[in-house]
């Protein structure tokens, strides 16, 4: 996609958010475009390392979550307003990004998989332990009284949301076609040929862990404010971490773009399935959708696409 | 002040009870071109390993233009000037072969390439070799030879001075192990030094200025490629008694 | 003052522990352990066979161990269809690594996630004589729902053993894991054997879900808990090796107590991931690996 396309295209759907939210009163479609742009980050993030550098993070609801309780032990602590709750929630990601990739450093493949799971599993128990944060009876969040310009407090998370979300995705489609992220693309391929041609993955391994947690614990730093009850079971739920990984899988790993069309996919359908047949049957489709999609389109929609050009060449 | 571009001393790789390597010196002086033989599980890709960090070594030492490199990183080893090929191809395989270029040409020659003109410096190294036809062509699905010669690039795109090519020519036509041949020769001719592992024998004699023979993780001969053909302890070697 | 009491009691509680694990992880051992499929799903299919022990032991009143043999065919079959959509799907293109844990990833999703839609987050327990005795020998006690499984967990390992040392099909599977060439040389098809083999290591798991809800109650969650622990006894026993796996489930087993007793329980998940890392870090082979 060429730059001025790109740049042309974002700005479309900035703008269309705001048309959207001075002509649409309908609380429910903002909440199920918050949820979709939500996996949409977390799709985009998961894809940086799981996409561009080749290691599967199974623990994406960790760095969701603790982007989510930052926001919680801030608020109790100082009023803060949400542009620095976002950012904490991003630092706080980050930090855990990059312990987690220094903590497995020489882990490979299915060993740095189940260590991503431990690690989820290990903040999970201490966060629920914490009594401060509500441990695991949860914590109430008031929905704050202040809402800009909007016509609802709602409306207004759609729209940081959305900017959030669109700058992942500039982040994303620059890292793709950058010198790091053809490093990134080096070490997925072929970790040894990559240091042997002085990239040092080390280091890059740890950039891409720090960037892909930072952007998960934004993603989670708005989220107490959105469902206003937050406990450990709905922030460090498994359908997040599955969703994380089905989007992109489905969308395509090796291009920026597919996370975006992999969650704006199963998102719809979840929402649709959610409203037409039933909440809980919703959860079921990601699962089944990773899993057909995976053994019969193993590169994705974008590799689907690819070949499809390439067949018409 | 060391003249030598590589000076291996009394270097020692065990796995185990198993001892790859033992107390094995090598030299190699800037611009040399050394042949490295031995019969299969000797221990050559072993000390190739060593000295380009894949592998730590448990003793000795490695200096690489008199700076002891004996526990840096492979990628420091890389950006220093240490290339290497693998003896089996271990192409980027989501890449075309230009972008495969890209990596070296970006990351271990860094600092010695033109930042604006990337691509253009991966074209002429692609050229130089033969692979220009295939530039835009995914990495994954190439021809033996072609395949062979995506790996020297990739060692080339470096901008080494030291260059280990690890039996590049297995399984080539004759054809085919000329053509690596002249890559090799020219390459030496611009100032790199070349360590060739090759089982192929004709190329180790015409290519090597010194010859150096490992058996069962020792060195047991050292010399021109003459010598080396003539002495009893390479034939017994290779042979058996 | 630790009494001789409380460690001897956590110790056979260890030992009986690690002696269920053992089941838990069998399956694995072939499976991930000689043919190197990473079945991520391998707890919760081990969760589908303790929920199959619920309904046919309230239903009908079956022992649960017998329930689970009876599954045990059943569950073989559907090991050998999942392989073959596996094979077709990944390892016959080569895509094996990200796609492959991304699938079986997505089918443990898929199960636990049926499995609350039917049964919902309640937990579920069997009804059996033996639950809820126990036997003691001078201060130490022996729960029959602990030592039942740990009996039936050695016998189905030992039959396992001598399955793999003894029966062609056995040395076949060791043999694919080693040599495929060399295999298909002597006329065996590799992708029969590896479909037997998976075949295989999921009708472990209706044993193992029989003796895991003869243990203790079960909800379809508890089988995350279970991914670190099989993963980490087969790498700590050497990857290819049915005896390590024992001996290691054994060790994880009597720390996972000893943790449990002394420092408390919501320690010994814990327990298994730092295995793993200690022994990915310092001897990757495990105590009796074949590489």
């Amino acid at each position: 996609m060429k730059s001025a396309a790109f740049w042309g295209v974002l700005a479309a759907i900035f703008a269309g958010g705001l048309v959207l939210t001075t002509v649409v009163e309908n609380e429910y479609y903002y909440n199920a475009f918050y949820l979709i742009l939500q996996a949409t980050l977390m799709a985009v993030a998961w894809n940086i390392l799981g996409g561009f550098t080749g290691y599967v993070n199974f623990g994406s609801a960790a760095f969701f979550a603790m982007g989510a309780y930052t926001t919680v032990a801030l608020n109790k602590a100082l009023a803060l307003p949400l542009p620095l709750l976002i950012l904490a929630g991003g630092a706080v990601g980050g930090l855990v990004g990059f312990g987690l990739g220094y903590l497995t450093l020489r882990l490979k493949g299915v060993y740095f998989a189940i260590a991503t799971l431990a690690m989820a599993i290990v903040i999970e128990t201490f966060i629920a332990n914490w009594p401060y944060v509500g441990g695991a009876r949860g914590s109430y969040m008031l929905t704050p009284e202040k809402h800009l310009w909007f016509d609802s407090y709602i409306q207004m998370l759609f729209m940081v949301m959305l900017l959030l979300t669109l700058t992942a995705v500039v982040i994303s489609r620059v890292l793709n076609s950058s010198r790091l992220g053809r490093g990134l693309a080096a070490i997925r391929d072929d970790e040894v040929a990559a240091e042997s041609a002085g990239v040092p993955t080390l280091r890059l391994k740890l950039v891409s862990t720090t960037v892909m947690g930072a952007m998960m614990g934004v993603a989670g730093a708005p989220f107490p404010y959105f469902v206003t009850f937050v406990d450990p079971v709905s922030a460090f739920n498994l359908f997040i971490a599955v969703n994380a990984i089905a989007m992109p899988m489905i969308g395509g790993t090796g291009h920026w773009i597919g996370p975006v069309i992999g969650a704006l996919l199963v998102g719809t359908t979840q929402e649709i399935v959610k409203v037409t047949v039933s909440s809980e049957l919703n959860v079921l489709i990601v699962g089944v959708m990773l899993v057909v999609f995976i053994t019969l389109a193993p590169q994705g929609i974008v590799g689907l696409v690819q070949k499809h050009w390439k067949r018409k060449q | 002040m060391s003249a030598r571009v590589l000076e291996v001393s009394g270097l020692t790789k065990r796995f185990g009870g198993f001892v790859a390597l033992n107390n094995v010196d090598v030299h190699v002086a800037p611009g040399e071109r050394l042949g490295l033989i031995g019969p299969n599980g000797s221990g050559k890709t072993t000390l190739i390993n060593c000295v380009s960090g894949a592998l730590f070594n448990d003793e000795g030492s490695i200096r690489f233009d008199g700076q002891d490199i004996t526990r840096m990183l492979p990628h420091k080893r890389a950006r220093l000037g240490v290339a290497r090929s693998f003896q089996i191809p271990k192409p980027f395989k989501s890449m075309t072969v230009l972008e495969n270029l890209r990596v070296p040409l970006e990351y271990a020659a860094w600092s010695r390439a033109e930042h604006r003109h990337i691509n253009d410096e991966a074209m002429a190294l692609l050229e130089s070799i033969g692979l220009k036809h295939c530039a835009h062509q995914n990495s994954a699905g190439l021809t033996q030879v072609d395949m062979r010669k995506l790996e020297l690039a990739r060692a080339l795109a470096a901008k080494p001075r030291l260059l280990v090519s690890d039996e590049a020519m297995a399984g080539l036509s004759s054809a085919e192990v000329d053509e690596i041949l002249e890559i090799l020769l020219a390459l030496n001719a611009r100032g790199v030094a070349v360590i060739m592992i090759e089982h192929i024998m004709r190329a180790v004699m015409r290519f090597s200025q010194r010859v150096v023979v490992l058996d069962a993780g020792e060195k047991i001969a050292e010399g021109t490629p003459d010598e080396i053909v003539k002495n009893p302890d390479v034939e017994r070697a290779y042979l058996g008694e | 003052m630790i009494s001789a009491d409380l460690f001897s009691n956590a110790i056979v509680a260890g030992i009986l522990l690690g002696g269920f694990y053992a089941a838990v992880a069998i399956g694995l051992a072939i499976v991930f352990g000689q043919l190197d499929i990473v079945n991520i799903a391998h707890p919760a299919f081990i969760i589908v066979g303790a929920y199959i022990a619920y309904i046919l032991n309230s239903r009908f009143g079956l022992d649960p161990i017998l329930i689970g043999l009876l599954a045990a065919p059943v569950f073989f079959f559907v090991g050998a269809l999942i392989y073959r959509v596996y094979f077709l799907a990944f390892e016959r293109t080569g895509q094996e690594s990200l796609s492959g844990l991304a699938f079986f990833f997505g089918v443990m999703f898929i199960i636990e996630v049926v499995l609350i839609l039917i049964y919902g987050f309640d937990y579920r327990l069997v009804q059996a004589d033996y639950i809820g005795q126990s036997w003691r020998i001078g201060f130490v006690d022996f729960p029959l729902r602990m030592l039942v499984p740990f009996a039936v967990a050695a016998a189905l390992t030992a039959a396992i053993y001598l399955f793999m040392s003894r029966t062609f099909m056995g040395r076949a599977i060791q043999a694919v894991a080693q040599d495929r060439l060399a295999l298909q040389l002597m006329g065996a098809d590799p992708v029969r054997i590896k479909q037997w083999a998976f075949g295989l290591g999921i009708a472990t798991t209706a044993i193992a879900g029989a003796l895991l809800i003869i243990i203790g109650p079960v909800e379809p969650s508890v089988g995350r808990l279970y991914i670190g622990r099989a993963f980490a006894i087969v790498v700590l026993g050497g990857m290819g090796s049915i005896k390590g796996m024992f001996i290691a489930a054994l060790i994880l087993g009597v720390v996972e107590s000893m943790v449990s007793t002394f420092a408390g329980p919501s320690w010994s998940p814990a327990v298994a991931f730092g295995f793993l890392g200690l022994t990915l870090a310092l001897r990757p082979a495990g105590l009796f690996g074949r590489r």
